[in-house]
C-alpha cells in the first residue's frame, strides 16, 4: 500500500516563499494566477496493516512530526494498488 | 553553574555557546550527544545552541525536537531546570512545546546577519538579572527564519504575563518596523515559559562577551545565570 501525506499551512498563516513563488509567476508572464501558498508532500510505502491501522498510524506520524499543527494542516491519502 | 550544552549533527554554534559559558562561570559545559538519553549529574542548565540542527530539514528544529536527549531535557525542564535556546535552540524549544509558537520564515524572505538591538524588558528573571529592564543591548543575529508567530490568545498571554523578556528595537529602545527586521509579532525576540524557567532567543548573546570581538553586551545574560546558579548551589 502506497500512502500520502499533503501539508498545508493554514489560512491566515502569512506564507512569504508562496508570495515569492506567486511573484515569480507573475513576472514570468503566467497568466490567471490569483495566489500561491506553498506545501509539502510526502510519499510514503506502507509495509503492512489493514487500511484502518495505517490510516491511524500515518495519522500519527503527521501530528507528531510530518505537520506542527499550530500552523499546519494535513491530510492523508491511501493509494490502494490493484493487484 | 554545571551547563549541559546539547549537540545536534548540523548545529554550529556551540563552541562559541562554550566557551562564553566558560568565560561567565569558569567551569567547562559537559556537552552532550543528541543520542544520550540523560543529562551529566548535577546539570543546572542545560543550552541548546544555534546551528542548523539535521539541515534545517522538515521544519526548523522540528528533528532535533524529537532526538533522544529532548526526552531528559523535558523532564529536567519540567522539575524547573534552567533552559535556554539561543536561535535554532529557540526553533527547537518550540517544536518540543516547550515554548508556544513557532518561528517563521523572515517576512523579508532573507537570512539576516547583522548587529541588532534588544530591549530587555524584565530585569527579574535568571536570564535577565544581568540587566536592567528597559536597557537596551547590541547583540548579533543570524537566522533566516526567526519570525515569532502564534494565534492571538497565545500572544495575549505572552505579553498579559510578561512572558516577552526581549524584543527587536531601534537603539534608543523605541519600537519601530524598521527596526524589526524579521517582521516578528510584537517585535518578539525572546520569551519564557509560563514558569519563567525556559527561554528561547533567536539572536546571539554568546557572541559578543569579549572585547576583542568588538561590544560585550551578551556578557550581562551569562554572568547573570552565573551568579544565579552559584547562589542556588
Amino acid at each position: 500500500m502506497k500512502a500520502q501525506v499533503t501539508v498545508t499551512l493554514k489560512s491566515g498563516i502569512l506564507d512569504p516563499q508562496g508570495k515569492a513563488i506567486e511573484g515569480a509567476l507573475k513576472s514570468l508572464g503566467v497568466g490567471g494566477i490569483a495566489s500561491v501558498r506553498q506545501g509539502k508532500v510526502f510519499d510514503i510505502e506502507i509495509a503492512d496493516g489493514d487500511r484502518a491501522g495505517v490510516e491511524a498510524r500515518l495519522r500519527e506520524a503527521a501530528e507528531k512530526l510530518l505537520a506542527n499543527t499550530l500552523i499546519e494542516n494535513y491530510d492523508v491519502k491511501l493509494i490502494v494498488e490493484d493487484q | 553553574m554545571k551547563a549541559a550544552v546539547i549537540v545536534f549533527p548540523g548545529i554550529n554554534r556551540e563552541r562559541d555557546m562554550a566557551r562564553t559559558l566558560k568565560l561567565a562561570s569558569g567551569r567547562e559545559p559537559a556537552m552532550v550527544w543528541h543520542a544520550d538519553t540523560a543529562l551529566p549529574a548535577g546539570t543546572d542548565i542545560v543550552v541548546l545552541p544555534g546551528g542548523f540542527s539535521y539541515g534545517d530539514y522538515l521544519r526548523c528544529g522540528a528533528i532535533a525536537a524529537r532526538a533522544p536527549v529532548m526526552g531528559a531535557v523535558q523532564a529536567f525542564a519540567a522539575k524547573g531546570g534552567l533552559v535556554l535556546g539561543v536561535c535554532n535552540g529557540f526553533q527547537i524549544l518550540c517544536e518540543t512545546g516547550l515554548l508556544p509558537g513557532v518561528l517563521m520564515r523572515n517576512a523579508g524572505l532573507k537570512f539576516i546577519c547583522r548587529e541588532v538591538y534588544l530591549r530587555v524588558e524584565r530585569s527579574d528573571t535568571p536570564f535577565t538579572r544581568g540587566y536592567n529592564a528597559g536597557q537596551v543591548i547590541c547583540v548579533p543575529t543570524a537566522h533566516g527564519e526567526g519570525n515569532y508567530v502564534a494565534d492571538s490568545e497565545t500572544i495575549a498571554r505572552l505579553e498579559g504575563e510578561g512572558r516577552v523578556v526581549f524584543r527587536y528595537t531601534a537603539p534608543d529602545g523605541a519600537l519601530a518596523p524598521e527596526w524589526n527586521f524579521n517582521g516578528a509579532t510584537n517585535a518578539i525576540a525572546g520569551i519564557v515559559n509560563a514558569r519563567g524557567n525556559v527561554l528561547g532567543m533567536m539572536p546571539h548573546p554568546e557572541n559578543h562577551v569579549e572585547t576583542a570581538l568588538g561590544p560585550t553586551d551578551g556578557r550581562g545574560l551569562f554572568q547573570g545565570l552565573a551568579e544565579y546558579l552559584d547562589r542556588a548551589a
